[in-house]
């Protein structure tokens, strides 16, 4: 028993073994590396990303202002202010979100009573300065109008599970 | 003249002192170590902690219930499921609600995807410690693919705010569990791989054979919890002594190692990691269908389709995240058992909707404490073995 316990040490039989494994590895396991930005990884239709302020069909936006999402909000990232339009209707007159601030949970798409702020799929929105991430209503908006129809594809979705 | 000379020849040589950390890889995050060299030999391990203090328990006293939940994801934040867990389990038993099986299912199913993610970090960090590439390469991969998981369930790969008082967030999205069986089939392929390269190695048995040896009674007296605790053979598991959620229902093993060295944490994770794939197959199997949490609008919000339509529904959404929900005076205790140990919180509620006090009881703190005995007498090297077993995550430890 001494015996074949030493042989095995001496023939580093589990390093060998162990470079046999990577080897084998190296040339008949396929490649799980991804070129990242020409190929990205899979995202789900929850995925919590960059925020987006979404519109009606008609182009009018959906945030009546109740400040659900701001008062909800953990990290105190989102400041809304408001007040009746000429036509009657209320609507933000500023709504900012301070990206450094916000920690992603996901509460305010799910406070949002009209799907209006959500957060979308897109999660490369790196910046120089700290001051590009203070987003504004225009911004958000901007995000939305671009994103719409990955979001609402998405929302559709999701729509059985909310 | 002869005197002074003789009086310097019986100056003692005052210890070396050597920082460790607080930005040296092997130090697993902020660890600043001051330790007290004789050579090479370790006379005294002082961990400074404090560097990622973020101030959480406090943080939590002005959060409402439901905004308080992502402050969990954010201590471990290699397990964040099971902390939400504790968290959640807490107010669950404050104010006095069970939620429905489907939802118990839902939450020790990722519970126990979330420990062997944690294991696979740590058993391949460690072993990345001690001087073995490979198998990070190869256990990040698998991680990933339980983060795709994790972002699938919830939306977000790690800080994922899915389990709340009163159930989990959402359902499982539609195939997620065909392909977390899949992947179940899978995976011990990876596990013995991962084994093959460690298990006999003699480098890694070098290294971690012998190395913080704890016994019985010292692990005890230290606190320790999970592996930790195990590796030196003591079975306790709190999934076991006393089951929460669905865990009695399961059928699993607790692996106790023999030797409380580094290398029987080591094996006592990898045994652990095969035991939690046998509850999740079983939760796979099993899960039920139906609601995933309480049918109670008072306290988790109605459906969006019933929110639309139903004044009421509609008045109820304003309320939970507005005010939130209001849980009875009284104090709890829970702990669940999180990969590194028994994570537990303290909470004390006044009545409100905030809680009074949120205590958090971190394993890794025990385990860091244990650091200046255990490497008292070992070579620097084994400093960075003991902190890899340990599995320390600064997180927790400085919440």
């Amino acid at each position: 028993m001494n015996l074949f316990f030493a042989a095995r040490s001496f023939l580093l039989v589990e390093i060998l073994k162990g470079m046999w494994l990577t080897l084998k590895y190296f040339f008949f396991v396929p490649r799980v590396t991804i070129n990242y930005p020409h190929e990205k990884g899979p995202l789900s239709p929850r995925f919590r990303g960059e925020h987006a302020l979404r519109r009606y069909a008609n182009g009018e936006e959906r945030c009546i202002a109740c400040k659900l999402c701001e008062a909800v909000c953990p990290a105190q990232a989102i400041t809304i202010e408001a007040e009746p339009r000429e036509d009657g209707s209320r609507r933000t007159t500023r709504y900012d979100i301070d990206m450094t601030k916000c920690i992603y949970c996901g509460l305010c798409q799910e406070a949002c009573p009209v799907d209006a702020i959500v957060e979308g799929p897109n999660f490369e929105y790196a910046t120089e300065t700290r001051e590009e991430l203070y987003y504004d209503k225009a911004k958000l908006l901007e995000n939305g109008d671009k994103w719409e129809a990955q979001i609402a594809a998405n929302l559709v979705k999701e729509a059985p599970y909310r | 003249m002869a005197e002074a000379l003789k009086k310097q020849d019986q100056r003692e040589i005052k210890p070396y002192t050597m920082n460790f950390g607080p930005q040296h890889p092997a130090a697993h995050g902020v660890l600043r170590l001051v330790l007290e060299m004789d050579g090479e030999v370790v006379e005294r391990a002082d961990p400074h902690i404090g560097l990622l203090h973020r101030g959480t328990e406090k943080l939590i006293e002005y959060k409402t219930y439901t905004q308080a939940t992502p402050y969990f994801d954010r201590l471990d934040y290699v397990a964040p499921m099971n902390q939400e867990h504790a968290f959640a389990l807490g107010v669950e038993k404050l104010l006095g609600i069970t939620v429905p099986e489907r939802g118990q299912y839902i939450r020790v199913l990722f519970s126990e995807l979330t420990r062997i993610l944690n294991h696979i970090l740590n058993i391949t960090t460690f072993a990345l410690d001690v001087g073995a590439i490979t198998p990070a390469l190869w256990g990040f991969e698998e991680r990933e693919k339980g983060m795709e998981f994790y972002d699938r369930v919830c939306g977000a790969r790690l800080h994922a705010n899915y389990f709340r008082p009163g159930g989990v967030a959402f359902d499982m999205p539609a195939g997620l569990a065909d392909d977390m069986w899949e992947w179940t089939e899978r995976f011990p392929k990876v596990w013995d791989d991962l084994s093959t390269l460690l298990t006999e190695n003699r480098i890694f048995k070098q290294r971690t054979v012998d190395i913080g040896t704890t016994s019985k009674e010292d692990a005890l007296a230290y606190a320790y919890t999970g592996p930790m605790l195990r590796a030196s053979g003591v079975a306790w598991d709190l999934r076991k002594s006393q089951p929460y959620d669905v865990y009695d229902k399961m059928d699993f093993d607790i692996p106790v190692g023999k030797t409380g060295d580094c290398y029987a944490r080591y094996l006592c994770r990898m045994e652990e990691m095969k035991e939690s794939l046998k509850i999740m197959r079983q939760c796979l199997t099993q899960m039920p269908g139906g609601s995933v949490r309480v049918n109670d609008y008072k306290v988790s919000p109605p459906p969006r389709a019933e929110m639309k339509r139903s004044m009421e529904a509609l008045i109820h959404h304003f309320k939970l995240y507005t005010e939130g929900y209001h849980v009875p005076a009284g104090e709890t205790y829970t702990a669940v058992e999180a990969p590194k140990g028994e994570f537990g919180v303290y909470l004390v509620s006044d009545g409100s909707n905030k809680p009074y006090r949120c205590r958090i009881r971190a394993p890794g703190v025990m385990h860091l404490q244990a650091l200046d005995f255990q490497s008292r007498g070992h070579m620097l090297a084994d400093t960075v073995s003991i902190i890899g077993s340990m599995d320390i995550v600064f997180g927790e430890i400085d919440r």
